[in-house]
């Protein structure tokens, strides 16, 4: 078999495959559904119905989306510059510790000087934390693919050492957490009595900003370039290294925002469990946004709605709620399948 | 100080860093079989996580320990094939679809592990393999108990290094697997489908992944929880480039990695609670960067790995 590149391909295929990638992972979990012994169509009911069948249950998928955006969109801006950054995990926890140093009392200030500056901080120490991989790559060639994963480990239990040690909440009855924000660090609920905080609002912003940069920025075109050709634009005169070293800053950065709307927005402190997996999960984020700063908000929300969906739904149908990861996972493979078919055509022979 | 410098001429030191290289052996061997064929294969910590489950899953539903075995390398070879399925004929990104198979086999073997055990709270233990001394060659002082009284997965652990060695550089069928990551025209040009050289290895690289993540439940913890492969994978991907792409040397490396990491775990207990845990913890994922950064420089990349390959482009 072989592949051949399509004539622009039109706007019914294009809507076409990523329809049809849904459809094949939904098929892919209900298989695992039934054989949980539960009927498929009670299932996604509950799913629907847990994800966005309320009020409430909106606001707790926005809730779970925010991280997800940020992530998605520090893994798009990275991979749009075929820079692959792995290790969002990191760098979230990295702008999650700088949050609760600055944020438990250290800086005496009204809120809206300390939220700003505790953002600024929290996104430098997740740049630094991306620029050390990025200049591994650029200058000795080490592959930034296993050095960002293995930081992921080290991160997670450098946050426990600090949770055991100098970040620990005295009051906290011997658990490796860390002390509560103060109230000027907090980012205000959007709702009172809903747990959807500001942090939503930032991460749209955020989107919204690094589409313009994407888009309408001299640095937006060079990492495209550096991204689809790093020769071509070497040779163009595009300073390459300069580039995605810039690249690995504003990707660590958002990133760590994350981190820092997690803890200043819903959870208020820090905890080793602060995130399940949404350095990973974001990744699927901005594959199935197709790298897109705006489609990273819609996918965000549509991954966070599987996994809310999906707790809620597991509690009632004693189906595992690790099928939520199952089908992000599932999309993932089929999404990238499908954009592929959009360009390509197999030819068998 | 001189503790720190007896952790060395103990047995049970060596015994441990042995152990602890097994599980590497395998997968390092099985990532340097896909790489060398030119397909990076980033589903090793899923695929890790799958074999590790499937091989304990066996034993306990009432297996015998080499079916264990088995099951493992086929749940490995079946990861295998969807991630060459995607990155080989359709030649999609590997590092977007190794993310995504280990995300999958991951969430996959904690899903299974739920709905086959949904009550459990503390993993139950099988009868897992028992150590097997070699007569005569196990009585050498210090490296015979740790080289010659293993359990026989690590035996196995050898002879696949061998057979991987002999294999890649003594059959044609290794001359074409190391020409497809090197320069698959050429392999094209004997006639031989590069596509299929690629997938098969593939495919048995992953069966031994699989491999190396049942010797953790069959060997070494007698059971299976989450977490447990724990970045395992990542670091054999990084003892690959350790060990330019060659069997022995990556053998070596895995072998140093772990004497290190058995020490770390030693020199702990000597320093008493002194500095954090932690730390030592970290040190094997440092190493890990270090040892990627000391090889950079001089690191001979097969030339075609990560580049699809076209029938019929040049």
């Amino acid at each position: 078999m072989r592949l051949e590149p399509k004539p622009a391909p039109s706007l019914g295929t294009t809507l076409l495959y990523p329809v049809g990638a849904i459809a094949a992972t939904v098929v892919i979990a209900s298989l695992l559904v039934l054989a949980a012994g539960a009927n498929p169509f009670a299932v996604f009911g509950l799913v629907l119905k847990g994800a966005a069948g309320s009020q409430f249950a909106l606001m707790e998928t926005l809730t779970r989306a925010t991280p997800l955006v940020f992530i998605g969109l520090a893994v798009a801006v990275a991979f749009r510059a075929k820079l692959w950054n792995i290790g969002a995990e990191a760098q979230l926890y990295a702008g999650a510790i700088l949050t609760v140093v600055l944020g438990t009392g250290a800086l005496p200030l009204p809120a809206f000087i300390l939220l700003p500056l505790i953002a600024v901080f929290a996104a430098l120490a997740g740049a630094m934390l991306l620029l050390g991989p990025a200049v591994l790559k650029v200058r000795f060639g080490v592959d930034e693919v296993v050095t960002t994963l293995l930081l992921n480990f080290v991160m997670l239990l450098f946050v426990s050492m600090l949770l055991e040690g100098v970040l620990k909440d005295p009051t906290g009855l011997g658990w490796p957490q860390s002390q509560k924000l103060i109230a000027e660090a907090r980012l205000p609920r959007i709702v009172t009595g809903r747990r959807l905080h500001y942090g939503f609002v930032l991460a749209l912003v955020s989107a919204i900003a690094v589409w313009i940069v994407m888009k309408k920025t001299t640095l937006g075109y060079e990492m495209r370039a550096v991204g689809h050709n790093p020769e071509a634009a070497r040779f163009s005169g595009m300073p390459v290294n300069w580039i995605l070293l810039k690249t690995a800053l504003i990707s660590g950065g958002l990133a760590a925002l994350g981190g820092f709307s997690e803890v200043a927005g819903l959870k208020g402190n820090l905890t080793l469990d602060l995130s399940p997996g949404f350095g990973y999960s974001g990744i699927v984020v901005a594959m199935l946004a197709m790298l897109n700063p705006l489609g990273v908000i819609v996918a965000a929300i549509f991954v966070a709605g599987i996994f809310v969906g999906a707790d809620a739904m597991s509690r009632t149908a004693g189906v595992p709620s690790y099928i939520a990861n199952v089908m992000v996972a599932t999309a993932l493979l089929t999404m990238v399948t499908a954009i592929m078919l959009t360009r390509f055509r197999v030819r068998w022979r | 100080m001189t503790e720190a410098f007896d952790i060395l001429l103990q047995t049970s030191f060596w015994v441990a860093a042995i152990r602890i290289a097994s599980p590497l052996i395998f997968a390092t061997m099985g990532e340097l079989i896909c790489e060398r064929a030119g397909v990076l294969n980033l589903g090793i910590e899923g695929i890790m996580v799958a074999g590790a489950f499937a091989g304990w899953f066996t034993v306990y539903s009432g297996g015998d320990l080499w079916a264990g075995v088995v099951v493992a390398a086929l749940t490995g070879a079946a990861f295998g094939l969807a991630h060459s399925t995607l990155t080989v004929p359709l030649g999609l990104s590997q590092h977007v679809v190794g993310i995504g198979v280990t995300l999958l086999a991951t969430s996959l073997t904690y899903f299974t592990y739920r709905l086959a055990l949904p009550e459990v709270t503390s993993p139950p233990k099988i009868e897992a393999f028992q150590p097997l001394p070699v007569p005569l060659l196990s009585d050498i002082p210090l490296i015979g108990p740790a080289l010659f009284a293993q359990t026989p997965l690590t035996y196995l652990a050898y002879v696949t290094v061998a057979v991987v060695g002999w294999a890649l550089y003594r059959t044609p069928l290794g001359l074409a697997v190391r020409a497809a990551g090197e320069n698959p025209s050429a392999v094209e040009a004997q006639g031989i489908s590069v596509t299929a050289i690629r997938m098969g290895a593939v495919m048995v690289g992953s069966a031994l992944m699989a491999v190396g993540g049942a010797f953790l439940t069959m060997s070494a913890f007698n059971s299976f929880f989450f977490e447990m492969v724990n970045g395992r994978g990542w670091i054999c991907i990084a003892l690959v480039v350790f060990g330019s792409w060659r069997p022995g040397k990556a053998l070596l490396g895995a072998i140093l990695f772990a004497a290190f990491d058995a020490y770390q775990v030693r020199l702990q207990q000597v320093t008493g609670g002194v500095v954090p845990y932690q730390l030592f913890l970290m040190l094997p994922y440092l190493l890990s960067i270090l040892a990627l950064v000391l090889v950079a420089r001089r690191a001979t990349y097969p030339k075609a790995l990560m580049v699809p390959y076209q029938k019929g482009e040049r």
